[in-house]
């Protein structure tokens, strides 16, 4: 449950852990790297846009990496690229994460086997945390995405390592299968 | 009336290009190969790849010509004869509206075609781009590097044989 979900009215005191708030400030202004690299690129912009409007979850575009938390590597990463995406992933102050949009960024998407100059996936270069599947994915499926970053940061404690954090997401973490089943049920009723 | 072997008769747009070829013809003889009249892209061959910056400078600015439009220069590859080419797809834009591909080709290893720069500027990144890709050099190119790939890249990935490179920076390349 998010900090506001409680309901804060009347001068009330909310007690929490440090944790708590540090998490939920980070998550709910996610700053993302204003750079799309391919097709994926211009669902990353329509995301942006009015029809998604991804303000409302504290989500906007930055110019520099300097002021960015999170890299949305939207698109084909060539190798001539890959060097370039390492050296703005590097200028990212920490804590810094970064989701994989798309085939391309993921595996290399259709450029894998005659692709020479694509990279086979960015997580060769830098540290990926959330993978976004499709070619190009919806709107829907990169805030999708956007949320499991939302949740990772949520799971993270003062002292506790990211590998440790994902792990804990992963624990989290329930079978969509029975929510699929849920939906379908209440969509026949 | 110009006609093909087959005794068939060309279209308008090809009678146009045959005649355009004619006078190139009558300059340049032997230097140039037969009219092929392709339905597609009607064509002809440079044999003497030296003669092509004449040929391409005759060609913009005869008056009966006016080739003042290349529309594209690609590269192409052909292992079994051991060379590689270039087909230039020209036109006459405002002019007389004709068409016409002229085709070099040269050595596959240490092979130079004559560069077409100067005679049409869209030639430059053009010939840019089919060294990139298929590696002949270009005699006299203002800029001669390659355009897309980056400068340190090993090999030419277009030709027929092309093998990826294993690494690049230290990052694998192949799958």
């Amino acid at each position: 449950m998010g900090l506001l979900d409680a309901g804060i009215t009347k001068h009330n005191v909310v007690v929490t852990s440090v944790d708590n708030v540090l998490n939920w400030a980070r998550l709910s202004s996610l700053w993302p790297m204003g750079f799309g690299l391919a097709c994926c690129a211009i669902e990353m912009m329509a995301t942006n846009a009015s029809n998604y409007d991804l303000e409302r979850f504290g989500i906007f575009p930055r110019s520099s990496p300097r002021q960015s938390d999170l890299m949305i590597v939207a698109g084909t990463v060539t190798m001539k690229m890959a060097e370039r995406v390492v050296r703005l992933y590097e200028q990212m102050p920490e804590p810094r994460y970064v989701l994989s949009m798309g085939s391309c960024s993921n595996c290399g998407g259709p450029y894998w086997e005659h692709g020479y100059h694509v990279l086979k996936g960015v997580d060769r270069v830098i540290p990926v945390d959330v993978y976004v599947p499709g070619c190009p994915p919806r709107p829907e499926s990169l805030i999708g995405g956007l949320m499991k970053v939302q949740e990772l940061i949520r799971m993270e404690q003062i002292g506790l390592s990211r590998a440790d954090a994902l792990k804990k997401l992963a624990e989290k973490s329930i079978d969509p299968q029975s929510v699929i089943e849920q939906q379908r049920q209440v969509a026949r009723a | 009336m110009a006609e093909t072997e087959e005794g068939k008769e060309l279209s308008p747009s090809l009678q146009q290009s045959a005649s355009a070829y004619a006078v190139i013809r009558e300059q340049f003889a032997d230097a140039v190969s037969d009219f092929d009249a392709n339905e597609t892209m009607p064509f002809f061959e440079v044999i003497e790849t030296e003669k092509w910056p004449d040929i391409a400078l005759f060609m913009r600015d005869h008056p009966r010509l006016k080739f003042n439009y290349m529309a594209c220069l690609s590269g192409v590859d052909y292992p079994a004869e051991g060379k590689l080419g270039i087909v230039c797809n020209l036109e006459s834009l405002g002019a007389f509206g004709h068409r016409i591909a002229v085709k070099v080709k040269c050595p596959r290893d240490g092979g130079s075609i004559p560069t077409a720069a100067y005679v049409w500027h869209t030639a430059n990144w053009h010939e840019r781009e089919a060294y990139d890709m298929f590696g002949m050099q270009f005699a006299g190119h203002p800029d001669p590097r390659r355009i897309l790939c980056p400068e340190d890249w090993e090999g030419f990935p277009l030709r027929k044989d092309y093998k990826v490179q294993e690494s690049y920076h230290g990052i694998k390349v192949p799958y």
